[in-house]
């Protein structure tokens, strides 16, 4: 409690300092703001995240996210992400085997996770293009997300992404594929 | 700004110091085998895979104490199926070693040769498999045809495990009177053609009609029709062939229609590719509304994917368009449209004098869910592409195979009767799906592979030479193996060639030429 208090208040701190100085160019806020961005690339290694993780507050300010997958055979990974990882490549970084075969170029459906409930509506809605590529998807269901298009905020903290499995139990289940 | 840069200065000395320290505390030995297995790897992974594997031993890296030992499994086709089975095994074992067999000098299959060339997106996926082919413990054999050059039984006695993803190379025929006419031809041809498969370039569809009918209504047939209605400028920045780009820019066909025998519900294709259809440029929808009555109705219970297709496809016919579509439609010059209910009866050939073309002629019957009307109706058209679905065929004839529904009878894709031979992708399931299924039936497939391994079905206790033994077997009958650093040298030419036109790569079209590359 006394941990999350602190990192709300950092946070706002970080909110406020950034709004009274909004254009300042040179100084790292402005990069922070950065991160805050839903629809930021994923980020790479940069020298300003090796800054991040020399000063404890700064860190908590930008935002740990904590990210559960569950993998194919139904075991539980957790990770730690910041705000602005992309879910797909954040599965790469850790060894979760979740497939990217058009590279988030949302071409194909292999990146398919399902989200959990409490998360899902926090999302902003799926484009149409998304939605077109999850029509494609093995086992939709409706808490069905690509993994490439799920960008991490604070507000995903706890967020449980769980992998398809694969046709096999599918088959097991008694589904029979039709011809075409 | 200044304690910033001061910091990550300070970072990066205090970073090299620690890698320097990491270096002085290791062994001498460990430092140089390092260093020289990384080297060796690069120069001579693809002339001798046991130098390499010799290494392994030497180093003790790696679960394998004798190359011999390991599990050596060879895979037959390298689109698709065969890669991402081929990543699944490599991923999960950290002892084996796969062998990717291919008929042609180059890799990827379908993802070359069938993905559409204004699909260059879903191309991406040659990244992973590239990947996966440069991997230590994987190999690229191309231009050996197993079941020609090498037998399934001669690789199953070199491996531990086949798994056979050859794909479906053959089309389904329609069985009417009249298909083997000139100027009919089937997608999985028309699309080779104009995607570069060396085996389809002396097709040179006649493109001089004004109609075109498409028979089947799924993704291929849409891919299809896209090709042929697209304007040039689009196609031009693709890899599609220049001589297939020389005659769609000749080509005088303007209306497609794609004919279904099912109805507006049953529609094949995924709502990509309708959606794409729908927004093509230089082209308007021309649908018969009655095709529609009462789907609107039957859509209450369907599945989401199912339901969201058929409200754009009747968004697409049947709603008056807002005023930016209409003035786009009423500027398009070519035209497409779906038909329903239409079974084909028959191709006619009627030859008219002066003409210099033959004009076919295709009848039809209206065949409706419940009634078979009987009605008959003539189709004037120049061009008939029949794309009702791809067909797998029998390499050799040691392997089981049904020939009714054209796939090797397998269970999770163990190949039944047969230990040691697996399936996976259209193989297996039957030519469906898009790439998500296909890896799902992949990784299904070697999951299955490695449960037998760790339970002992696969006997992994005698040690298997792998490629070494079939290599004899191929210099014996002439056969030279294209390795994937040969793929790659037709690859940086094919996309140097492309670069001078604008495109992202000029595919080369012949065997031959492919071959004359490689050993240059």
């Amino acid at each position: 409690m006394a941990a999350s208090a602190a990192l709300r208040c950092s946070m706002g701190l970080t909110f406020r300092v950034s709004r009274l100085i909004p254009d300042c160019t040179t100084c790292p806020w402005r990069q922070l703001k950065h991160y805050d961005s839903p629809r930021a690339s994923f980020p790479k290694t940069t020298p300003f995240m090796s800054f991040q993780t020399t000063n404890r507050h700064m860190q908590t300010s930008i935002g740990e996210v904590n990210v559960v997958y569950v993998d194919r055979s139904g075991q539980r990974i957790p990770v730690k992400a910041k705000v602005g990882d992309n879910v797909l490549y954040l599965a790469h970084k850790h060894g979760i085997e979740l497939e990217g075969a058009c590279e988030a170029s949302l071409a194909c459906s292999t990146c398919h996770v399902y989200v959990s409930a409490a998360h899902l509506g926090k999302l902003p809605e799926p484009d149409e293009r998304e939605d077109d590529m999850l029509d494609m998807a093995p086992m939709l269901q409706e808490n069905s997300r690509l993994g490439c298009q799920i960008i991490l905020t604070r507000e995903l903290e706890g967020i449980e992404l769980t992998l398809p499995k694969v046709t096999r139990n599918f088959y097991v289940d008694g589904h029979v594929p039709k011809p075409h | 700004m200044i304690g910033q840069k001061l910091l990550f200065s300070g970072l990066r000395t205090s970073a090299s110091r620690w890698i320097n320290r990491l270096n002085e505390g290791e062994t001498f030995l460990t430092h140089v085998s390092f260093k020289k297995v990384t080297g060796i790897r690069i120069q001579f992974k693809i002339d001798s895979k046991y130098v390499l594997g010799n290494f392994y031993c030497i180093n003790g890296r790696g679960q394998a104490s004798f190359s011999s030992c390991s599990p050596k499994v060879c895979i037959v086709g390298s689109g698709p199926a065969g890669f991402y089975t081929a990543h699944h095994v490599i991923k999960a074992r950290q002892d084996a070693e796969v062998d990717i067999y291919e008929r042609l000098p180059v890799p990827f299959g379908l993802v070359r040769f069938g993905v559409a060339p204004d699909h260059p997106e879903v191309k991406n996926v040659i990244n992973t498999f590239t990947q996966t082919a440069k991997h230590s413990r994987c190999n690229f054999y191309g231009n050996i045809n197993v079941g020609k050059d090498v037998s399934v039984e001669e690789l199953q006695q070199a491996y531990h495990a086949v798994v056979l993803s050859y794909g479906a190379e053959d089309n389904r025929k329609m069985g009417i009177p009249g298909e083997d006419l000139a100027g009919v031809y089937s997608a999985k041809d028309f699309v080779g053609w104009y995607n570069g498969l060396p085996s389809c370039q002396k097709l040179n569809p006649d493109l001089s009609c004004d109609t075109a009918v498409i028979l089947g209504q799924g993704n291929v047939a849409l891919d299809v029709a896209r090709i042929l209605l697209s304007p040039i400028n689009i196609l031009k920045k693709t890899d599609i062939t220049q001589p297939a780009l020389e005659a769609l820019e000749k080509s005088q066909v303007r209306r497609v229609l794609i004919v279904g025998r099912r109805g507006p519900i049953q529609i094949a294709c995924t709502i990509k590719e309708l959606r794409e259809m729908a927004k093509l440029p230089g082209t308007r929808p021309e649908m018969l509304a009655a095709d529609f009555d009462g789907i609107t109705e039957a859509l209450k219970n369907v599945p989401r994917p199912r339901k969201r297709l058929t409200e754009l496809l009747l968004k697409t016919a049947l709603e008056v368009p807002n005023e930016e579509e209409q003035e786009r439609r009423s500027k398009a010059s070519r035209v497409w449209a779906f038909q329903f209910f239409r079974s084909p009866v028959e191709v006619l050939a009627i030859k008219y004098t002066g003409v210099k073309s033959n004009l076919k002629q295709l009848e039809f019957f209206h065949v409706s869910a419940s009634v078979l009307t009987g009605e008959l109706e003539d189709v004037p058209c120049g061009l008939i592409i029949s794309s009702i679905g791809y067909k797998s065929t029998l390499i050799d004839p040691s392997v089981p195979f049904d020939s009714h529904k054209a796939i090797v009878p397998n269970i999770n894709g163990r190949v039944q009767q047969v230990a040691g031979l697996y399936c996976s992708g259209w193989l297996k399931t039957g030519p469906t799906g898009v790439i998500a299924t296909t890896m799902n039936n992949s990784f299904d497939t070697a999951k299955s592979l490695l449960d037998d391994m760790a339970s002992g079905t696969v006997d992994l206790s005698a040690s298997k030479a792998g490629f070494h033994s079939i290599t004899g077997l191929l210099e014996k009958r002439g056969v030279k193996p294209v390795l994937f650093s040969d793929w790659e040298k037709i690859d940086s030419v094919e996309t140097s060639k492309g670069e001078a036109i604008g495109k992202p790569r000029e595919k080369i079209l012949t065997v031959q030429e492919m071959l004359q590359v490689v050993h240059k």
